[in-house]
């Protein structure tokens, strides 16, 4: 990857340590809680909205967790949306019921999958989140199993935790001081498993992660399709600190991810040396600036002061240059500082390193600077907004500053589209967890891990597929992870046909004919069979599969050999196969004393055009060989 | 070993490490260090360290000048309720000031005096002790309370509002109020319900009233005549309605500030009255398709002293049931009819068996909640003497429970 070479960094030398956190969506019947369908709406489908505010309680150690504490830096209202798909369980109006047998089920199967130490009571536990994606102001995990691995390229990676919770609820709009959520997904069970730190660099995670995805989807029992896998990534390098990265929708994003996080961390504690070589500080109180702006021709300042907004400023000794330092492609310290004060519900920060600009004059930042005694070495940072939210998101950026003079801050991360990633809050203390008193514990009996059908790996599939069938990789790939490759076992077996023309007739060609808007829906598992039986019989030719397929999602109720005639396609024997290839290789007579035998590929399609697909090509291109081979000999 | 005491805990080849929680099976529970609860067949328990006993800090209380005093006077409920670790059940066992220490808004509203007068689950509520709670108001009214607040649980808070509402006349509000979802829970109805509360409380309403969730959102509080409100939900944040009554009116939880729907007792507007006897042996009794009229005769038999009926539609029972209610009013027990219906008024005179009962001694209890009129029946008994003029109490308005028209608009 090019991008690699940019970054330069040898992850071995700059002590990267990595592991991955893996949520994925299962596809049960009901929710975790409740007997609400595991589906999402429409928001333009929700037939209630109602809103609630949260408030942070302690934890039964008396505790309040740091993560969630931050969030009460801002009080915000938090509306939510419901459907006639979800229920009082969701809105927090009613108890959960027992926690999903069959999500249990699931989450066992892929616990055994990953060879690990299972609990033998599994215990719901209420996690902390008061960002408002969950109703009740926590989510409920259940931790299920430890101590497991993967097999990957560069030996094992231990699986330390796997847990079965409760997707949060999605969120639809984020208003400042009100945020939207759509109950529809709240309550879909998922299992959240996290690796090891065992990762040895990017490339190392993106694999892990395709393992586990493999596996995954390989029960035949987990959500597809965007947003129902997640993928949150650890980073830490040595003198750095462990930072979580959540959020990560595209698994061909990791390994940038994993990259620019080490980067990240790496420019960070440049910028933490030259900070302290400099004697820099953080030290200074904010101070009021307003009337300096009064008449400022800015207009984000003129928007915050006609809502009675206020204009504040601190001083940062020793930070000029050094705040518009870039840590990340695009993001510079200036940011981080910025991401911490937007928390606090301001839109951002002004900083000295990219002033003048936004309609800020040179002449202001001289009164500014006047005004907080900074020198040409010194920063600033400056932010415009209602007096108690300015004050809040000014003293949130000063904290990142001063932990800039230390080095790294743990802290959780929302991964980026372009790989970068913005602040999202403190890493979570175990003081977040309490029982969930309402869902009794489970008891995990022997029995019930003998019961579990463990599924066949794709991998393994894919590579039985090959050696059993002689199918080349990329057709065993794709019928291994079909869910129809029972069907295509036993029609191998049913009929004597070759096994990548069976993979044809049940994955490529309706794709095809899906991508040409042919309602392959409607085909069922009897349609494949009966055309395949035809072609065994030498009544169809595999060239007309398509054109059947076509009239049976069309008709459904048809016949095989119905349909077949139909589409012209019905029974051509030897005999006119002769016919039309002789009156072709006649009317192509130039052609064929030019080419010689190579005549044969451009005669083969015209042959094939006359037939329609009612011929076997196997035979045509027998047939055109030899009348070829007349006319030269003849 | 204790709970709290940091333990290992070896399972097959696999060990454990993490503080022991209580169990409810013969499995061992710890708490991981990730903060997981996870129970393990254990083959073997060692002790790492013990544990230390953990005190949550208590804030004092500290009160500020000239704020009205308000007395917080906790029952118990959910409202008071914390996650017990022994038992991993929510128990009542918070105090009226962790209650304030938890709430920093109440204190912008007023100051407080806290006491604990129980610290039970509402279902375990009875009659003597809604008159020791009556006597525990009123003295704090009478030492200079210019408002009480009752943490209550929600499972029979309508009949202790009930009860206070007949056993005190009384010259500043008196609030119920309690909570749906634990306080131990970011998401709890406790805080708002609370702080809406303590707005009544200083407020001009001189009445016993309930003071719970309006809606499903954080937006409103209702605030309920303690006579005329019901628990129309098992779990709901706005399970509580008023019934055949608009509710005295609202608090806006944001801005605090009280709408009213209607007419309501102010502030000094009355002096203090306490009338704290109550007569317990008095039976509601439901008649439901083909119940036997054995039911009423037992109530009569078993020396109970009233009966409320809650019948069929608009006030009915069994023609069987006659002959027991005329043996019950022959024995000089009130006899007084309400409906399953809840909303709307008795009237016995339109079909025959509802003039039989007439007939034969009942009475209707026109537009009153069944448990409403079964608290007041015990309150009736109590300070009267006899069935002659329990009865002529039992039909008149007595602290709003009865009016003698109903709108359409409820």
């Amino acid at each position: 990857m090019t991008d690699r070479e940019e970054s330069g960094l040898d992850y071995r030398a700059i002590g990267l340590v990595s592991g991955i956190e893996i949520h994925q969506q299962l596809d049960s019947a009901s929710k975790l809680f409740c007997g609400c369908p595991t589906v999402l709406r429409e928001v333009g489908d929700s037939n209630l909205e109602f809103f609630r505010y949260l408030r942070p309680s302690r934890s039964e150690l008396g505790e309040i967790d740091r993560a969630a504490l931050e969030e009460t830096l801002v009080s915000r209202k938090f509306i939510y949306k419901s459907y006639d798909t979800t229920c009082l369980v969701e809105a927090d109006e009613e108890p959960p019921s027992v926690l999903n047998p069959e999500a249990v089920e699931i989450a066992l199967i892929i616990a055994r999958l990953l060879h690990m130490q299972i609990v033998d009571e599994v215990h719901t536990m209420r996690k902390t989140v008061i960002d408002g994606s969950n109703t009740s102001g926590f989510q409920r995990t259940a931790y299920v199993g430890s101590h497991g691995h993967v097999e990957t390229s560069q030996g094992e990676v231990g699986i330390d935790i796997l847990c079965l919770e409760e997707e949060a609820a999605r969120i639809i709009d984020d208003r400042d001081d009100e945020l939207v959520f759509s109950l529809d997904r709240l309550g879909i069970p998922l299992v959240e498993i996290g690796t090891a730190p065992d990762i040895v660099s990017p490339a190392h995670a993106r694999e892990v992660a395709q393992i586990l995805g493999m596996m995954l989807r390989s029960t035949g029992r987990v959500k597809r399709g965007l947003g129902t896998i997640r993928q949150d990534v650890n980073v830490s390098v040595a003198g750095g600190a462990r930072v979580e990265v959540k959020g990560v929708q595209a698994l061909n994003l990791i390994d940038r991810i994993v990259e620019l996080e080490a980067l990240r961390q790496v420019n960070l504690l440049k910028i933490r040396d030259q900070l302290k070589e400099r004697g820099a500080q953080a030290s200074d109180e904010p101070v009021d600036v307003t009337d300096i702006f009064r008449k400022s021709a800015s207009r984000v300042i003129q928007g915050a002061l006609k809502k009675e907004g206020v204009v504040l400023a601190a001083r940062l000794r020793g930070f000029a240059g050094l705040i518009g330092q870039e840590v990340q492609p695009g993001r510079r310290l200036g940011t981080e500082l910025s991401d911490r004060a937007r928390r606090a519900g301001v839109g951002g920060i002004f900083h000295s390193d990219e002033l003048p600009a936004y309609g800020i004059t040179d002449e202001d930042l001289a009164l500014v600077r006047d005004r907080l005694h900074a020198s040409d070495e010194d920063g600033f940072i400056m932010v415009a907004a209602p007096g108690d939210r300015a004050s809040k998101a000014l003293l949130a950026a000063l904290e990142r500053a001063r932990e800039a003079l230390v080095g790294v801050p743990e802290e959780t991360r929302r991964a980026l589209p372009d790989g970068a990633s913005e602040y999202m809050r403190p890493l979570p203390g175990s003081a977040r967890m309490y029982p969930e008193t309402d869902v009794p514990p489970v008891l995990v009996t022997g029995e019930m891990l003998e019961r579990l059908k463990l599924p066949e790996l794709f991998t393994d599939r894919a590579a039985r597929f090959q050696e059993e069938h002689g199918l080349n990789p990329e057709l065993a790939r794709v019928m291994a992870a079909s869910p129809n490759f029972q069907l295509f076992e036993e029609l191998v077996k049913r009929y004597d046909l070759p096994a990548a023309v069976v993979v044809r007739t049940l994955e490529t060609t309706p794709q095809e004919l899906a991508h040409d808007g042919v309602p392959v829906g409607n085909l069922t598992d009897d349609h494949f069979s009966a055309c395949l039986a035809l072609l065994s019989q030498g009544k169809l030719a595999k060239e007309g599969i398509p054109e059947v397929l076509k009239v049976l999602a069309a008709s459904p109720e048809m016949e095989a050999a119905a349909a077949a005639e139909q589409a012209g396609l019905a029974g051509v024997d030897r005999s006119q196969v002769e016919t039309v290839v002789k009156s072709i290789v006649a009317q192509k007579e130039k052609l064929v004393r030019d080419r010689q035998e190579r005549a044969i590929g451009p005669l083969m399609g015209l042959v094939m055009k006359e037939l329609r697909g009612r011929a076997d090509g196997a035979l045509v291109s027998e047939t055109l060989r030899r009348e070829i081979q007349k006319l030269l000999q003849g | 070993m204790d709970l709290g005491d940091k333990i290992s805990v070896l399972c097959g080849k696999t060990s454990y490490e993490g503080i022991l929680m209580p169990s409810r099976s013969d499995n061992t529970v710890i708490k991981l260090k990730n903060g997981y609860n996870v129970g393990l067949r254990a083959d073997k328990i060692e002790l790492l360290e013990k544990g230390q006993s953990v005190s949550l800090p208590q804030k004092a209380l500290h009160k500020r000048e000239g704020l009205p005093q308000v007395s917080i006077l906790s029952t118990g409920g959910t409202i008071a309720s914390k996650v017990d670790y022994r038992t991993g059940a929510v128990t009542s066992q918070f105090s009226a000031g962790e209650i304030i220490s938890a709430i920093p808004e109440l204190e912008e509203i007023a100051s407080y005096n806290a006491r604990v007068i129980y610290t039970i689950l509402s279902e375990n509520m009875r009659a003597e002790y809604w008159i020791e709670l009556a006597r525990a108001v009123a003295a704090e009214i009478r030492s200079g309370s210019q408002g009480v607040i009752v943490t209550h649980g929600t499972d029979t808070m309508t009949y202790t509002a009930a009860a206070l509402s007949f056993m005190i006349r009384t010259p500043v509000p008196i609030v119920m109020v309690g909570s749906q979802r634990s306080s131990d829970r970011p998401s709890s109805d406790a805080a708002m319900n609370a702080i809406c509360a303590a707005t009544v409380a200083v407020s001009d309403i001189a009445e016993v009233s309930l003071v719970m969730h309006a809606g499903t959102s954080d937006d409103y509080c209702s605030i309920h005549r303690g006579t005329r409100v019901r628990k129309m939900h098992t779990s709901r944040r706005d399970a509580f309605q008023s019934v055949n009554r608009q509710p005295i009116g609202r608090v806006d939880y944001l801005s605090r500030k009280i709408q009213t729907f209607g007419s309501y007792r102010r502030r000094g507007q009355t002096d203090l009255e306490l009338s704290d006897r109550l007569e317990p042996r008095c039976a509601l009794v439901k008649y439901v398709p083909g119940a036997s009229s054995a039911i009423l005769d037992y109530y009569v038999d078993a020396g109970y002293r009233g009966i409320v009926l809650e019948g069929t539609g608009l006030g009915h029972v069994s023609s069987e049931w006659i002959p027991s209610i005329k043996r019950a009013a022959d024995a000089g027990i009130p006899v007084v009819v309400t409906s399953q219906c809840l909303r709307g008024r008795i009237c016995d005179r339109v079909y025959d068996t509802g003039r039989y009962m007439l007939a034969a001694g009942a009475v209707e209890g026109r537009d009153m909640l069944p448990e409403v009129a079964l608290v007041k029946m015990m309150w009736a008994l109590g300070n009267t003497s006899g069935r002659e003029e329990a009865l002529e109490v039992m039909s008149r308005s007595m602290a709003g429970e009865i009016s003698d028209s109903t709108p359409a608009t409820v």
